[in-house]
């Protein structure tokens, strides 16, 4: 019932100006579910997001919300959780958001390992453009900027988060929204830098150019190509082709950011100026 | 305030009409064809005693448009 | 005061400038290293975890600003610094701040550009980028210290206009002023006023975040974690913070961003007059070429030529009624800068043709020497 989550949500401001079928309000309800299962308090914490889609979500969510600049939510959100490490901060960014304008954000964030919460609405397009292949843009896609279809090769966002030193990622997908509310709740509990990769479908700008359905089509899609990574583990190699892993895909816990600085505060008692 | 704006009585499906936009997720989805579209392509509920309280519509409704009344917490 | 309780030190303006910025209570700051703004970062890192505040390096100039308004956000008074090619970096969320009206101070210690240019030569290069380097219309406060002792003195005020109007505030150095050490007395706790931002008064129900209290037009602004479930956006956007189309709500939102500046003109702008009272030639100078312009009233002075000198202090919003009250005084006015011409042509347009205006201009990475400025003032008498 979404009367259960009512409170998380800036009502008056619904609907949402997502288009029709467009799965980005389906990954939001599994992250407020996540937060309500977690107990987290909805006076101190905090969600900030970029430019794109995804990031106009925290118009709608009942928080203190940081709408920022394009690719930059990391950066202002690592602000935030340093300045008061008692906050709960979340990240809502896009494909192109963090992984092109913000890319440099993403792999330095990932290193330092604050306690974010990130969550990458992957739906392989920028959206509120009309249509441009991002760094995750399958090759072969096409796109408005890639109308012979694209010729570079994508990036596996997962693999790069966890290379860049991310202590938990997980990837899920809009279709199996049990298991995106777990890994998300999962990323809460990780204390550090966390990353979801949450995959989206965009039927209008993504899925009309590659002719992959409509809106239930693509949710199909993600319903019979997404393998949790028990399965893939038990497959041979020829199954696993073109099949998207989900799940927790690494979890290796290592010091935070935010203690490790109060421990150096805390050398000089903590307080102010003797 | 509740969003919920439009609860039929005696309906497993509550729907808020005004949030709906005509997408089809929930009635492709639906396993029992308990929803369809309406002339405009919004959802409608035109077979309520098949509900099996699934709530692959709620669960998959990208606008908060569906709730599925009674059944088991999801 | 007693002569035991003077704390007197010799510190670099740099350094002034980061302990200034303790003073005024700022805890947090992001930074980037650049030359010759550098030392403001290392002494932060060093002196900030000792007061409970904290430091941190980001990936790049653009992040740095980012986590200032994100800390900001939660309450702390927040600082960056850079220099030239960082400043450039800084402007789109600089914009940001102007927009979402989040109070912090970055610091620009100028050096030769454009680009990477003569790294790390002096400079005044960076005055019109601090007017105009983030797109769109916006208001800016920026202000030009010119002695170590200002560099101190004047972050504290810096933080005070930015709590005060919620805008962020430039304090535009140059290398000389960064870079330089002279003696500096620390203002005792208390002695400089320090000012925080305005809290709401109602409760969170209540609470209309961009909804102006008084006549200042500068709403009040509560901390994020505080209970205030506020939306901040970079989007045009009403009282409500929440964004709009609406070319009504889209132009009141600009128009009070401007209006409140222009309403606190009276605290927001300082400048120094030096012999201006029965001056015929008037030197308008700010930041190192103010030091220059000094030395070359004195020496003009004691030739018998009646020169003086309008410092500007203030910057941003530029001092005009100060410098039109002189222009209908002078016979000529005198510009050094150590640019190709930034200044000059906001004073020409200030005193619209009443009096000439004559810009001693260089960017070669030297001071312009009391010397060339005395030889203009010849030139002009």
């Amino acid at each position: 019932m979404f009367a259960e989550i009512e409170q998380y949500f800036r009502t008056e401001r619904l609907p949402h100006i997502w288009c029709p079928g467009c799965t980005n309000g389906i990954i939001v309800k599994s992250i407020v579910e996540a937060i309500q299962k977690a107990g987290l308090d909805q006076d101190k914490t905090v969600i900030v997001s970029g430019i794109g889609c995804s990031s106009r979500a925290t118009g709608y969510l009942n928080f203190n919300t940081l709408h920022t600049t394009h690719g930059r939510a990391l950066a202002f959100a690592s602000g935030v959780k340093l300045a008061n490490p008692e906050l709960n901060v979340f990240v809502i960014t896009g494909d192109g958001d963090c992984t092109s304008i913000g890319g440099n954000h993403f792999i330095h964030s990932a290193r330092r390992n604050m306690d974010l919460n990130v969550i990458l609405f992957n739906n392989n397009i920028y959206g509120m453009t009309g249509g441009q292949y991002s760094p995750m843009s399958p090759s072969g896609a096409k796109a408005t900027t890639a109308p012979y279809g694209n010729i570079e090769r994508p990036f596996d966002i997962c693999n790069l988060a966890i290379a860049a030193g991310a202590t938990y990622v997980a990837r899920g997908n809009s279709f199996n929204t049990r298991q995106l509310t777990d890994i998300i709740y999962n990323g809460i509990a990780n204390k550090g830098f966390s990353f979801v990769e949450a995959i989206a479908s965009c039927p209008v700008y993504y899925g009309r150019k590659n002719k992959l359905g409509n809106a239930a089509d693509m949710l199909k899609w993600q319903r019979d190509n997404c393998i949790t990574k028990e399965a893939a583990d038990r497959l041979p190699l020829e199954k696993k082709q073109g099949k998207v892993v989900t799940g927790i895909l690494h979890h290796e816990p290592a010091p935070e950011y935010t203690t490790e600085y109060q421990k150096i505060i805390d050398k000089f008692q903590g307080g102010e100026e003797s | 305030m509740s969003s919920v704006a439009e609860t039929t009585q005696q309906m497993p499906i509550a729907i808020n009409l005004s949030w709906c936009k005509a997408c089809g997720i929930c009635y492709a989805l639906c396993p029992v064809k308990v929803l369809g579209p309406d002339e405009l392509g919004k959802v409608t509920v035109i077979q309520a005693n098949k509900c099996t309280h699934c709530k692959i519509c709620e669960n998959h409704c990208p606008d908060y448009a569906i709730s599925v009344v009674g059944g088991k917490k999801s | 005061m007693n002569v035991t309780s003077i704390n007197a030190r010799l510190m670099q303006g740099n350094q002034a400038c980061a302990e200034g910025a303790i003073y005024a209570g700022a805890r947090f700051y992001a930074g980037y290293p650049i030359t010759p703004s550098t030392e403001i970062a290392e002494v932060l890192a060093e002196r900030l975890p000792q007061v409970g505040g904290k430091f941190i390096q980001m990936e790049d100039e653009i992040a740095s600003m980012a986590a200032i308004v994100g800390a900001s956000l939660t309450g702390a008074k927040s600082m960056t610094a850079t220099s030239g090619p960082g400043f450039s970096l800084k402007q789109e969320n600089l914009g940001y701040a102007v927009l979402s009206e989040v109070p912090c101070v970055v610091v620009d210690v100028q050096r030769l550009g454009p680009s990477t240019g003569g790294p790390t030569a002096p400079s005044q290069g960076d005055i019109m980028q601090a007017r105009w380097g983030t797109h769109g219309d916006h208001p800016i406060i920026a202000i030009s210290p010119s002695s170590v002792q200002e560099c101190f003195e004047l972050t504290v005020k810096a933080f005070n206009l930015s709590e005060r109007f919620r805008i962020p505030v430039l304090m535009m150095l140059d290398e000389v002023i960064g870079h330089m050490r002279e003696r500096i007395i620390i203002p005792a706790p208390g002695e400089l006023e320090i000012v925080d931002r305005k809290k709401p008064k109602v409760a969170p129900s209540q609470y209309v975040p961009y909804e102006p209290q008084d006549d200042s037009l500068v709403p009040p602004m509560a901390n994020f974690g505080e209970g205030y479930r506020y939306h901040v956006t970079g989007l045009l956007h009403d009282d409500t913070g929440f964004p709009s189309n609406s070319p009504a709500v889209m132009g009141e939102h600009q128009d009070r961003l401007h209006e409140k500046i222009r309403r606190g003109l009276h605290e927001i702008i300082m400048v120094e007059e030096v012999q201006t009272e029965d001056a015929d030639v008037l030197l308008v100078a700010f930041g190192c070429m103010a030091r220059s312009a000094a030395r070359a009233v004195k020496e003009a002075r004691a030739k018998g030529q009646k020169v003086g000198m309008l410092r500007l202090i203030t910057i941003w919003p530029f001092p005009e009624e100060a410098l039109r009250q002189l222009a209908e005084k002078v016979k000529a006015i005198i510009v050094p800068e150590m640019n190709l011409g930034q200044v000059v042509d906001v004073v020409k347009s200030a005193v619209e043709g009443k009096v000439p205006v004559y810009g001693i201009c260089q960017a070669d990475g030297e001071i312009i020497p009391p010397e060339r400025i005395l030889e203009k003032i010849e030139e002009v008498l």
